[in-house]
């Protein structure tokens, strides 16, 4: 039986491999991945918490946590798209103004 | 077994991380999240939560990433990124310093957690279980111990099911408006502006590039794109009438 503290331990440290990585990346792609590894470490959280406390509403939380971050993958690649179809090479710096 | 599991999976979990960084490539950055997902989907698994563990597979792996795949393929931005390169001075001893103050943060919350467990106030917790059974949610609290008991055991999806189509379906209806608005926004998003025909012309992109100092170049550009439309669109109605 492995303690939840290992559990909560893991998901900080995917937690801060994907900060780091968000703020030294500059393709915004991977930016992107990063943070769907922060959200998959909190998914993390709320699953060890919910299994701790014997409660359904960690997996619940997790249910909505990934609907969302489908949808904001949606929009986010979208807009992506949309700047990267005009200026094929930006990258983070390059996208200071939200002008196509 | 459990801490076998638990051990590789974590492994595998960081190591798919630390690769989602250090990787060159965006295409085996998004290989290496996979990676990560399909560890934290056991670990999932080992935490009784198998219908998210499904879901995570199919939704993140299966979905997720092949969209992230499919826009770096589309838009060919494959290639490889100089890591070695710093934009901004000093911009990555801050990030590190910054990331191991987050972790130091989730450690200490995890170490110095009162009477030694993480699970916060264990009589509100109590409390919490008490008003949950007294009210019509009974599945919550049989979570775990149905099997010592002998009776039926309520699968993971039931009790999920049960609890999103009764406290939660409020939620699950706006979740369910918020993915229509997600599919109608990317639709307005990804269109092209200007009309289905028109190709990305290379001046529009120079127009883009250096737009302070060259506009009346990219005026002229654009006024020759748009003669250029015009002079096609005009061309099967001479056809027309001739």
């Amino acid at each position: 039986m492995v303690s939840s503290t290992a559990y909560l331990v893991l998901a900080a440290m995917l937690f801060s491999i994907g900060a780091v990585g968000l703020l030294v990346r500059r393709n915004p792609l991977v930016m992107f991945m990063c943070v769907e590894l922060m959200l998959n470490s909190v998914n993390l959280t709320f699953i060890t918490f919910g299994n701790e406390l014997s409660d359904i509403g960690g997996q619940v939380s997790v249910f909505f946590v990934l609907v969302v971050a489908a949808a904001e993958v949606v929009i986010g690649l979208a807009i992506i798209v949309a700047i990267m179809r005009r200026r094929p090479e930006a990258s983070a710096d390059d996208l200071s103004v939200l002008r196509g | 077994m459990e801490a076998v599991v638990f051990v590789i999976c974590a492994a595998l979990a960081l190591f798919g991380a630390g690769g989602v960084v250090l990787a060159r490539n965006p295409v085996h950055s998004a290989l290496f999240l996979v990676m990560t997902l399909f560890a934290i989907a056991v670990l999932f698994l080992n935490l009784d939560a198998q219908f998210l563990a499904a879901v995570q597979v199919i939704v993140y792996a299966g979905a997720i990433v092949v969209l992230f795949l499919f826009v770096i393929m589309l838009l060919g931005v494959d290639q490889a990124e100089d890591l070695a390169v710093e934009p901004i001075a000093g911009q990555r001893p801050i990030a590190m310093v910054l990331g191991a103050a987050v972790l130091g943060l989730g450690i200490a919350f995890v170490a110095f957690s009162t009477n030694g467990s993480v699970t916060g106030q264990p009589a509100a917790t109590a409390e919490r279980l008490d008003s949950i059974t007294a009210d019509s949610q009974m599945v919550s609290t049989e979570l775990p111990d149905n099997q010592v008991d002998g009776t039926e055991v309520v699968p993971n999806i039931d009790q999920l099911g049960r609890v999103i189509f009764t406290d939660y379906v409020y939620a699950f209806e706006i979740t369910a408006l918020l993915l229509t608005i997600a599919v109608v926004g990317a639709v307005v998003l990804a269109r092209r502006p200007g009309g289905e025909v028109q190709p990305i012309p290379a001046t529009r992109q120079l127009v883009l590039a250096d737009d302070s100092d060259d506009d009346a170049a990219g005026l002229d550009a654009a006024n020759d794109t748009d003669g250029a439309a015009d002079a096609a669109s005009a061309e099967p109605s001479g056809g027309a009438d001739a």
